[in-house]
């Protein structure tokens, strides 16, 4: 059973302009992308900035008006209307956010902060909460005696660590990790990244992660859909996506890596010219005259690549 | 740009308006109207009843404002009871006296605001910055009649070297040296204790866009270019920083407009602030009327000056 | 023997928190040849920025001790005046964020020209107008004519890294340093800079100082790497030897903590505990002991000092003889991740 299914999703934000700041256009962060999610997966959003693929994810986690297409959860419609977002469902999906430094107010104490969704939506007394954050906390990794602190208190990964104690705290089936280890160093990274992995085998949990490093890509996730400007181009396992690359798009941005190996540096400076040549060479091949991809066709049971309609 | 000035325009025609409806309501509240002490308390009842008829001042409201907003606009604000005159000739030679007191007084709030706001900031926390730091909070905190009534014992009644009222020498002929000399004396001492008071918003102002400005990144690029430090402010800092000072100086003018209403009743210097506080006093509506409305008006252009300044010198809203 | 280009000798840069000098740079001393990519690894709080801005003299209340040698001269404590006539000729910098970077209240093309009137004041207006629009073309940016008049935030972050790279290179520099020039580019474009950097070097033969975090980078650019932790250097080497034989227990540490292309790993390795701030950094013995808690504790030098342990590769400290990961040790399970 799917567990989130999303279906045709645009999402467009007006350009406004003249005397009288009237709509005189529309930006299409997001145009037509649909993706599935199974229970337990980790499937991986990637894109340059301005894809469209952090707007998708607010988009899922309800924080952007959707334009239009259909978003399920579990087979229940979540943007049904704009305004009556169903309550019980919005508690099964959080989001963490990319920047722990900016994401949890300075001004409230570590208990406050994880504390914060319980209060909106289960009702409890002082004690219970207080023996449910210390739980938490202990979940992710923290002290008791880090529910008084305040988060300027903590180093980038213990802070992003409390993103994710107020992210379970009810026990929400959906976690959206919006570039949850951009910000952090590359020790930090992976002890933040090994614990997500650590929490989403002991709490069955399925991520839609989002995130610019196919590097950090290609550890976390299951299946990946590859996003420019708005679109898909190609979605696929991740050895679809790295062994296989299809679209002239993916291949040029799996070329663009660093590879780890200074051995290897001759050859990578020729391969990503020759892709480079082939992007330019054959660009019209695999976009239309507006630069945007085209419809995602199957070539195998699990990939599915952009390309035009004629065979 | 132009449509940016455009949308501004028309967002202030409304607030004109508006601004006239309520000046014009709330003289309608107060009590008495316009014969109450123009005519012979000898005349009937019914004859008052008979030239209020005539002068429409028994029509609806809208008709009213609809006449007086007419006159207005052609500069018509009737006739003050006090002065026997009409208000557009009384107020005009107010406005002039005024708008040189404002220039001149604007001209030392930059005199005084750029150089001590700019040695601030470049010199935080030094013991220059610091001396200029206390006298703007002194400033802050000393209210501009105090001051003014200081300043007008010391310098003009026991050192002698202001005149301590009008704003000319009487007897002189107007457009000779001596009378724009005169003219000049009489100005700057007031001028001189608004812009003292007046200035310390600037200095501060200034003074953490520069502190700000000096920690950018760009002062490192100019830095690492080999930019003497003379240049690096001259091009980068100040020049930075002074964009929203400039973009300020509309709202300056509406802050003047409290200054000298205080420092003219102090000095006896015949200005709109001076005559405004008079015509509370005496009652004189017609003119109370005019002078709220024209400065009203004032406030809402010294806005719409600083939103087309700021469009025009920075690049980031010049170009869309 | 030719000598180097720069030459770092044990370079001290402190800064003042309260009444106490905290050195960020201790006692570091490093060579950059012509023709060289010398990269400088580490994490926030090594140190790497704080040595780039030592060498160009940007540091504005900090204590600098010990000698920069330029050619030959201590540029070290210059007077300013000196200072500014080889900064943005013969040493350069591109930063970090090309967002920030431009003076966003001046076109880009009056920017460019300020480095060329500054160093060559004598050059017409209209020679270094047509100067600059070639330069435009030399790093890449489309229609230069038009761009040299257009405001920093009219391009693209790309466009404006390459804006910040045609100011650097004005003047033909010998030593550029680049602090992190790609960090806040998307990987496509920070490929196509990273290849610009590159030519350029070649054509000017130019030395340069790579700073970065980001160990992709430093396989793909450099020729030579020192690694920083803490104020210090663990280890200096041939690019190729740093990465196939690296010594230290932090370059090791740090590159198994990085998720590769080429092979899959179950688990990322987390180094111990937490970067020590300026203030907290231990001055005595081994500075990354107390981040591997499983080796023990009499295999580090009192004094570590940077042992040649090969031609032209050194590191830091004894304990590199002695260092396994715990996952390699099996009685070591006990140790979590989670506890740091």
């Amino acid at each position: 059973m799917t567990l989130l299914k999303v279906e045709d999703l645009k999402v467009y934000f007006p350009v406004r302009g003249g005397v009288f700041n009237r709509k005189i256009g529309d930006i299409k962060a997001v145009d037509g992308v649909s993706f599935d999610i199974e229970p337990g997966e980790t499937y991986g959003l990637v894109g340059e900035s301005g894809s469209g693929k952090t707007t998708t994810g607010k988009a899922v986690m309800g924080l952007n008006n959707v334009t239009e297409g259909k978003i399920y959860y579990d087979g229940e419609l979540l943007n049904a209307d704009k305004k009556g977002q169903k309550v019980d469902i919005r508690k099964d999906i959080q989001m963490i956010f990319q920047d722990p430094y900016s994401s949890l107010n300075p001004r409230k104490r570590v208990l406050d902060i994880v504390a914060e969704p319980l209060r909106n939506y289960e009702k409890m007394s002082k004690k219970e909460e207080k023996e449910t954050v210390q739980r938490l906390l202990s979940r992710v990794g923290l002290g008791p005696e880090s529910m008084v602190k305040y988060p300027h208190e903590f180093s980038g990964g213990q802070r992003q660590r409390i993103g994710v104690a107020r992210a379970i705290a009810l026990k929400p089936k959906l976690i959206i990790m919006d570039e949850p280890v951009s910000a952090l160093d590359v020790s930090v990274q992976a002890q933040v990244l090994n614990f997500m992995q650590e929490i989403q085998k002991e709490l069955n949990l399925t991520y839609l992660f989002i995130s610019h490093d196919l590097g950090v890509v290609k550890h976390m996730c299951d299946r990946i859909g590859i996003m420019y400007n708005g679109r898909f181009v190609e979605e696929g396992l991740k050895e679809d996506i790295f062994n296989d690359p299809q679209h002239i798009y993916t291949k040029r941005l799996v070329a663009a890596i660093p590879d780890i190996d200074p051995r290897n540096r001759k050859e990578n400076i020729d391969f990503r010219e020759r892709v480079k040549d082939e992007y330019s060479n054959s660009y019209y091949d695999y976009f239309n005259e507006e630069g945007l991809a085209y419809q995602l066709k199957p070539i195998t049971d699990t990939h599915r690549v952009a390309l035009p309609e004629k065979g | 740009m132009w449509k940016f000035t455009v949308r501004r325009l028309l967002i202030s025609a409304p607030q004109i308006l508006l601004l006239s409806i309520i000046i014009f309501w709330l003289a309608k509240q107060m009590p008495g109207d316009a014969l109450t002490g123009l005519i012979d308390p000898n005349i009937s009842a019914e004859r008052k009843e008979e030239m209020r008829e005539q002068l429409g001042l028994n029509n609806p409201w809208y008709i009213q404002y609809k006449d007086w907003l007419a006159g207005a606009v052609q500069g018509d604000f009737g006739e003050s009871f006090r002065y026997k005159m009409d208000v557009s000739e009384l107020v005009w030679q107010r406005i002039v006296n005024t708008f040189w007191l404002s220039l001149v007084s604007v001209f030392f709030i930059y005199a005084i605001g750029l150089p001590l706001g700019i040695i601030s900031g470049r010199y935080n926390d030094k013991l220059i910055d610091q001396l200029i730091t206390g006298y703007t909070y002194i400033g802050f905190a000393t209210p501009i009649f105090i001051f003014g009534l200081v300043s007008l014992w010391v310098f003009g009644f026991m050192l002698g070297w202001f005149p301590t009222g009008g704003s000319v020498e009487p007897g002189l002929e107007p457009g000779t040296l001596e009378y724009i000399l005169s003219k000049l004396q009489h100005l700057l001492l007031p001028s001189l204790a608004i812009a003292l008071i007046g200035t310390v918003g600037t200095v501060q102002y200034l003074r953490s866009e520069i502190i700000d400005t000096k920690q950018k990144d760009f002062i490192l690029t100019a830095r690492a270019k080999g930019a003497p430090e003379r240049r690096v402010y001259n091009k980068h800092i100040f020049r930075n920083s002074i964009l929203p000072i400039a973009a300020f100086f509309g709202y300056e003018i509406v802050n003047l407009i409290n200054g000298t209403i205080f420092i003219e009743q102090i000095f006896a210097y015949p200005g709109m602030g001076n005559l405004f506080i008079e015509s509370i006093l005496q009652r004189d509506f017609s003119v109370v009327t005019a002078l709220v409305l024209i400065t009203g008006v004032g406030a809402i252009v010294g806005a719409l000056l600083s939103d087309i300044i700021l469009s025009i010198v920075d690049p980031r809203i010049r170009i869309k | 023997m030719s000598n180097p280009l720069l030459e770092i000798k044990n370079l001290k840069t402190s800064f003042r928190i309260g009444e106490e000098y905290y050195a960020a740079v201790d006692d570091v001393s490093l060579t950059v040849n012509e023709n060289e990519v010398l990269a400088i690894v580490g994490e926030s709080g090594s140190g790497k920025s704080a040595l780039a801005f030592s060498v160009m003299g940007l540091h504005n209340r900090a204590k600098i001790e010990g000698e920069i040698l330029f050619k030959g001269n201590d540029i070290a404590n210059l007077p300013p005046k000196k200072l500014n006539k080889i900064r943005g000729k013969e040493l350069s910098m591109i930063f970090q964020d090309p967002l920030t970077a431009l003076n966003p209240l001046m076109e880009v093309g009056r920017q460019i020209d300020e480095v060329l009137f500054l160093h060559n004041s004598k050059l017409p207006k209209a020679k270094r107008k047509e100067y600059i629009v070639e330069l435009l073309e030399r790093v890449e940016i489309p229609r230069p004519e038009h761009v040299y008049n257009q405001f920093p935030h009219e391009l693209s972050g790309g466009m404006r890294q390459r804006v910040i790279i045609a100011i650097a290179i004005a003047n033909q520099p010998e030593l550029l340093i680049a602090d992190e020039p790609t960090t806040a580019l998307d990987v496509t474009i920070q490929a196509q800079i990273l290849d610009l950097i590159r030519e350029l070097k070649n054509d000017l033969n130019s030395g340069v100082i790579l700073i970065t975090h980001d160990l992709g980078v430093v396989a793909e650019m450099a020729d030579r790497v020192a690694v920083m932790y803490a104020g210090q250097i663990v280890e200096v080497a041939d690019v190729d030897m740093l990465f196939n034989n690296p010594q230290h227990p932090y370059t090791r540490s740090l590159l198994s903590s990085i998720p590769l292309l080429e092979d899959e790993q179950d688990r990322l390795h987390v180094i111990h505990g937490i970067v020590p701030s300026l203030k907290n950094l231990p001055r005595e013995g081994c500075r990354f002991s107390a981040r591997m808690p499983w080796i023990d504790d009499d295999v580090h030098e009192e004094h570590p000092e940077l042992h040649e342990i090969s031609p032209g590769h050194f590191v830091r400290c004894t304990c590199y003889k002695h260092f396994y990961f715990p996952e390699e040790n099996k009685e070591d399970q006990s140790h979590d991740i989670t506890q740091s």
